[in-house]
């Protein structure tokens, strides 16, 4: 049987100053939450802390965050379930950085496993207990179809968010027992500065769909979702074609 | 930051332009775009709702500024808000109206950006009761050419503040503005629509409602010739004491182009007859959503493909006062009689100049329709250049794409005064436009 949601809902948006966290921010006030945005340009996320004040009258605060600086998320946790009392949390955070920029500088994928997996794990692994302990609520990690399948293209960033993906199996188990529902989104192609001009890019949705998926995929308590829903269908066949024949392919 | 490699067209589709696009999400990138500008320049790309070139910069760099759209300050009880040059002012007007206010001026589509507002310093149809739309700003938050942003205002940045309203984008990128909403009733105008049989009754009934109604409009049929020339449909209208429950607007699209020959004098002829004999010949009155009056065309999302793959050119010119009733008979002559009237001309009058240099305003009498783009179309418009120029007018920016240099030059005689600020702030032509290169603004 499904927890009901209690209420006050607060979201806690970690990376809250990108498009899909912005669109998050908007989609879940209108639906009554109230917002923690979490992030390290803190100028900029009081300019979205005041956007949805104005367009929903719901609250909104900012809080300081850096993803990379794991020792921080200890007292980061602690401190946003304070403000919070209850907890939503939704991790839409990443580092994508070109497979080729990474080859000419090893740094770059440093950088994107620190963001992306390590990161991640540090503060969700902090939170985890929180969540535990208030018996309910939802986690909603904006993972990507990148770890389906280690591609020519980019398989730094996808073996980052593959090693994300397990670690959220896991979790997911965890915090089923306590009534948190923990939910991996797989967007395919978002319309984000990360991948404005990038070539190939089809079917791309935009971050008010996305957000609007995730808000919508929490709330349904689901497992793992693809945003928009055809991906589903393109990763199943990306992920069955026999590996003999995969290394030759240029995607 | 990433750019991308775009083709890009005004509202129009009749002039476009390949640019390196850039799209900022947050203010501090801003500045970056302006160090990374090439020879050519860079101009901003808002709404995209300018009809000519004035959004265009082929060849050079633009800044898209839609995703920088959020409201930064509301202060419910003054009415005055702050927000990012990228948010829809039709967006701006829902969210107020819901706390009991208007944006004061707003231009015939919600999709236009309160940058490309100021940037053009639109006009509504209430200019005679609230002037343009830089009127009610008090301050822009402005990413001058050298990168430095600067917060001017209309008092302690006089030049650099008329420079910027209406000055096209050229002054540097804006990234926010504080404006002072307008306390209104409900969120509905009661409006009144009555047939105007020519244009001297036309003429007439404007003159007689510009002072006594908040919105004064007239949809002329710019097809009708003869005895019937100047014909149209006066609509004014009032703040409603009480609202509306707006039903949930349904956004058509246009799901492909019409075919060029779709539009011909026959079927815009029809329309504009059928468009006439709507309203009833005593007029009748009702009680219409605020942005439903303000944005009827918003309800088809892209109709600007209705004029097909070549696109269409908009022309619209303000005339004093004196010179508009034979100067309007004159234009609209020439244009029925060239047989390409278009399907919806608006007439209404202006209250007087605006704050900035090349403001478009003057009070008079602004006409403006569309062409669509087939051969012929510039030498029309050159003749309705001629006309506007000899009848002491002037052509807007946000609709011009065929303009001369000279006839600008003659119809904004505040230009001097433009050049001598861009002079100062951008002694490197960091920012430039399609639309500056073929205008010469810079001389």
């Amino acid at each position: 049987m499904a927890a009901k949601d209690p209420q006050p809902q607060v979201w806690l948006v970690l990376g809250a100053s990108s498009s899909v966290a912005r669109a998050f921010a908007r989609v879940a006030a209108e639906d009554g939450a109230d917002l923690i945005l979490a992030g390290r340009d803190l100028e900029d996320l009081k300019c979205t802390a005041a956007d949805v004040v104005a367009r929903t009258g719901r609250a909104a605060e900012v809080l300081d965050f850096d993803a990379e600086d794991l020792a921080s998320h200890e007292g980061f946790a602690a401190e946003a379930v304070r403000r919070a009392g209850f907890l939503n949390v939704f991790l839409t955070f990443g580092a994508m950085p070109e497979q080729e920029e990474i080859d000419a500088d090893f740094a770059l994928a440093e950088r994107a496993i620190a963001v992306n997996y390590s990161g991640a794990v540090s503060v969700l692994h902090r939170l985890a207990p929180y969540l535990e302990a208030q018996g309910a609520g939802h986690v909603v990690v904006l993972s990507s179809v990148a770890g389906d399948r280690g591609r020519l293209k980019n398989y730094v960033y996808g073996s980052a968010k593959a090693g994300l993906n397990t670690y959220l199996q896991g979790l997911r188990a965890r915090l089923f027992r306590k009534g948190v529902s923990v939910t991996t989104i797989k967007p395919g192609f978002m319309d984000t500065d990360m991948t404005w001009g990038l070539d190939g890019m089809f079917l791309v949705a935009s971050p008010d769909e996305v957000a609007r998926a995730c808000l919508k995929a929490a709330k349904k308590r689901r497992h793992v979702v693809y945003v928009p829903f055809f991906w589903w269908g393109i990763m199943t066949i990306i992920r069955h074609i026999p590996e003999f024949i995969f290394k030759k392919m240029n995607i | 930051m990433r750019t991308r490699q775009m083709e890009l067209c005004g509202w129009g589709r009749a002039l476009t332009a390949t640019v390196r696009a850039w799209r900022p999400e947050r203010a501090s990138a801003v500045t970056e775009v302006l160090r990374a500008a090439r020879e050519d320049g860079v101009i901003v790309h808002g709404g995209g709702r300018s009809y000519g070139d004035a959004p265009l910069n082929d060849g050079g760099d633009v800044v898209m500024t839609g995703r920088l759209d959020r409201i930064i300050a509301a202060d419910w009880q003054t009415g005055e808000v702050a927000c990012e040059a990228g948010v829809a002012v039709g967006e701006l007007m829902r969210i107020a109206l819901e706390h009991g206010y208007a944006v004061p001026v707003s231009p015939g589509t919600g999709f236009a950006t309160i940058g490309g507002c100021i940037a053009n310093d639109v006009h509504g149809k209430n200019h005679d009761r609230h002037g343009s739309f830089c009127d009610h700003v008090d301050w822009i938050d402005l990413a001058l050419p050298d990168g430095a942003v600067r917060r001017i205002t209309p008092d302690a940045d006089e030049d650099l503040f008329a420079a910027t309203v209406g000055g096209i984008g050229l002054t540097g990128i804006m990234l926010a503005a504080g404006l002072k909403l307008r306390p209104v009733p409900s969120n509905a105008v009661d409006m009144t629509e009555t047939p105007a049989r020519d244009l001297e009754a036309f003429l007439e009934m404007q003159e007689a409602s510009r002072d006594r109604h908040t919105y004064v409009v007239g949809w002329i049929d710019a097809t009708a010739r003869g005895r019937r020339l100047g014909r149209g449909i006066l609509e004014t209208a009032d703040d409603s004491q009480s609202a509306v429950t707006a039903p949930p607007r349904r956004r058509r699209r246009m799901p492909v182009e019409m075919p060029g020959f779709a539009m011909n004098r026959l079927s815009v002829g029809l329309f504009n007859a059928l468009y006439y004999h709507r309203v009833p010949g005593r007029g009748r009155t009702r009680r219409v959503p605020l942005a439903q009056f303000l944005y009827p065309l918003d309800a088809i999302e892209d109709w600007n493909r209705l004029y097909g793959k070549r696109g269409f050119y908009q022309f619209q010119c303000v005339l004093p006062d004196a010179e508009a009733p034979a100067g309007l008979r004159k234009i609209l002559a020439e244009i029925a009689g060239a047989g390409r009237g278009s399907f919806l001309a608006v007439l209404k009058t202006l209250g007087g100049e605006g704050r900035g240099h090349l403001s478009f305003p003057l009070r008079g009498y602004t006409l403006a329709l569309d062409f669509p783009a087939k051969p012929g179309v510039t030498e029309l418009l050159g003749r309705l250049e001629r006309l506007t120029l000899d009848h002491g007018g002037r052509i807007y920016l946000a609709k011009d794409g065929a303009m001369t240099p000279q006839s600008f030059a003659t119809m904004y005689p505040r230009l001097d005064e433009f050049r001598a600020v861009l002079e100062t702030v951008d002694p490197d032509r960091v920012m430039d436009s399609s639309m500056a290169r073929r205008l010469k603004i810079r001389g």
